[in-house]
């Protein structure tokens, strides 16, 4: 079933974020904002809670480096030991560099892994609502029109008080 | 966050940003382009038929010898490596310390170092000798024993360093790309819509997604950062772990990754002047931004004049003949024109940089940053053949000089490399369209 949303596009990151102020004020849900930039100031006036990916990211980069080293660890002292001129098999200092660099490597291509599969960014997907302009210089916000509080009129009002451009009052995302 | 500093010119909206980038891209490329296009094919075809040859053959076509056995290919390797410095330089290091006007160069930086990292990555190869069992160098449980690495060679951390290198690099190129993506996608109609939809990942701007994307963004300029310092320091071991006089030195790390930086932004200087002009792009790579980018070139000049004055110092000061034998042979000996051309180009000339004029005059610039890409790649040259040609055995002194096929195969990468950065100039968004337009003069956030 589509989700019925509301529409207002907008010319300049202050009026979009006055908007986002207002229509909570209302009690209303803003389901999401499309920007052509990331806009500092945006996420708080929609009360969105830091991102928790630096946690996947410590622990990728916690298991690169622990696997790497107690791979070559185990490799040099157990399954093919070499002596070269008596020094010792578990020489752990030549196992920093490529530590460091798994560790990197895992933290690094997992987290955007992570980011990728979370966001539903993958090859196969489109966007699921027609936004003209918000790759290229509109800020549009969505509203949802099932919100028990949702008040058409009102929040149209709002967004003319905002400098609103345009408003689709009828939009629907394919889901 | 508010900052009055203007890097863009020309009192540009975010519109006007996505019409100017794009037009290279829309529209048809010109002649200087299609001209550019068949000289780096060109370069290309000879370096591809060289290799071809050496693969046939063996390296023996090659001018080493048993005295010098790293020269040509060796020292193209350290320099392409070096070259790929910058792209990370500018989008971890810079994006760190809050370099606002990194948002123009970041784009093709990143992109140069993907493509001198393809180009380093030849030269071991090819030196293997079989290069076809280059997978040999990977950890894979094998029918050879197993037989495993031997994780204690610097040679085997350069694998992992660069390898991963390229990884992150590439990754952290995609991800600022797919918002430009979506921008094209969003402009585009027919097959090319369809190409860059699968490219973009149905991106759309999300505030939400945005949210979690700087996130991650910070997250990988945080782990590019010490990746960058530690990928010329690991090359700088395959040298400074050995006892060779002249490469079995403490300073080399810092010393590598200061060339490192020194060499890359004298690439971008030369590309982004070139790009400027060509794709008529001087309101977004400005005057400001070439003349941060040559005070980043002054800092590492002074740094690399350091180095080279402390290796002397050092040498002197160690008391070891071998050591001090080497130095002065280094700028004395046979070949002190190899020397003395590093020494000209990388620390004396770049003292012009302190005048701003200079920095501000294009021409000038330009011509510069060709010499001192020069005088880097004679100063892995030098780092590599003075240090062997002669070594503790007079009796086993020799000389080097290229053969034909070894200049073509570095003729060739230099092919490869335009090739690469032309196609990218053609066909995708040389600066960050959505990172140009969160930097421009922002307006009071009410």
């Amino acid at each position: 079933m589509n989700r019925r949303l509301f529409l207002a596009s907008f010319a300049r990151e202050a009026d979009v974020i006055r908007a986002v102020r207002g229509i909570r004020g209302m009690g209303c849900r803003v389901v999401d904002v499309y920007t052509p930039y990331p806009v500092h100031g945006l996420d708080e006036a929609m009360g969105l809670t830091p991102s928790r990916l630096p946690v996947v990211c410590f622990g990728l980069g916690a298991l690169g480096a622990v696997s790497a080293f107690f791979f070559q660890s185990w490799v040099a002292t157990i399954d093919w030991p070499l002596h070269i001129g008596g020094k010792p098999l578990f020489a752990w200092p030549s196992f920093i560099p490529i530590t460091f660099e798994l560790m990197v490597l895992f933290a690094g291509v997992g987290t955007v892994g992570a980011l990728l599969v979370s966001r539903g960014l993958l090859p196969w997907k489109t966007p699921l609502l027609p936004l003209p302009g918000a790759t290229d210089d509109r800020f549009v916000v969505a509203v949802d029109r099932e919100d028990a509080l949702f008040d058409a009129e009102a929040i149209t009002e709002l967004c003319r008080g905002c400098g609103v451009l345009e408003i689709d009052a009828r939009a629907e995302a394919a889901s | 966050m508010t900052s009055t500093e203007r890097w863009i010119e020309g009192g540009k909206t975010p519109a006007h940003v996505t019409r100017d980038i794009m037009r290279p891209l829309e529209g048809g490329v010109g002649l200087p382009w299609w001209a550019a296009f068949c000289a780096a094919l060109t370069l290309l075809g000879a370096g591809a038929a060289a290799v071809a040859y050496t693969l046939t053959k063996g390296i023996g076509t090659w001018g080493l010898n048993r005295t010098v056995g790293w020269a040509f290919d060796i020292t193209n390797f350290v320099f392409w490596i070096g070259i790929g410095h910058a792209g990370t330089l500018i989008s971890a290091i810079l994006f760190l310390f809050r370099q606002k006007w990194r948002t123009s160069v970041n784009r093709s930086a990143e992109a140069m170092t993907l493509f001198a990292v393809m180009c380093a990555g030849i030269f071991p190869l090819i030196h293997m000798g079989r290069p076809w069992l280059a997978f040999w160098v990977l950890p894979y449980p094998n029918t050879r024993g197993p037989l495993w690495l031997n994780f204690n060679s610097p040679l085997l951390w350069d694998v992992f360093a660069i390898s991963t290198y390229f990884i992150i690099s590439l990754v952290f190129w995609y991800l600022g790309l797919i918002p430009d993506l979506a921008t094209m996608r969003d402009r585009a109609s027919g097959l090319r819509r369809r190409i860059f939809s699968a490219l973009s990942l149905g991106w759309d701007g999300s505030t939400r997604t945005w949210l979690h994307y700087e996130s991650v963004y910070l997250l990988l300029a945080g782990l590019a950062t010490p990746l960058v310092v530690s990928v010329h320091t690991i090359v700088s071991f395959d040298f400074a772990t050995s006892v060779i006089p002249g490469w079995h030195t403490t300073i080399f790390p810092p010393y590598f990754v200061a060339g490192a930086i020194f060499s890359g932004m004298s690439m971008v200087l030369t590309l982004m002047i070139l790009a400027r002009k060509l794709a008529r792009l001087e309101d977004y790579i400005t005057v400001k931004h070439i003349d941060a980018m040559c005070k980043l070139v002054l800092t590492t000049s002074l740094m690399v004049g350091t180095a080279y004055a402390t290796e002397f110092f050092v040498a002197w000061y160690s008391g070891n003949p071998y050591e001090r034998f080497v130095f002065l042979n280094r700028a004395l000996g046979p070949m002190a024109w190899a020397y003395w051309i590093m020494v000209v180009c990388n620390v004396v000339l770049p003292q012009i940089l302190w005048w701003p004029n200079v920095r501000r005059n294009m021409a000038a610039v330009f011509g510069l940053s060709l010499l001192v890409n020069v005088g880097m790649w004679f100063e892995r040259f030098v780092i590599i053949v003075t240090s062997l040609h002669r070594d503790y055995l007079p009796s086993s002194w020799a000389s080097y000089r290229p053969t034909i096929i070894e200049v073509a195969t570095l003729a060739g990468s230099f092919g490869l490399f335009f090739t690469c950065f032309l196609l990218f100039c053609r066909f995708l968004p040389m600066i960050a369209i959505a990172e140009v337009k969160g930097v421009l003069v922002p307006e009071e956030i009410v």
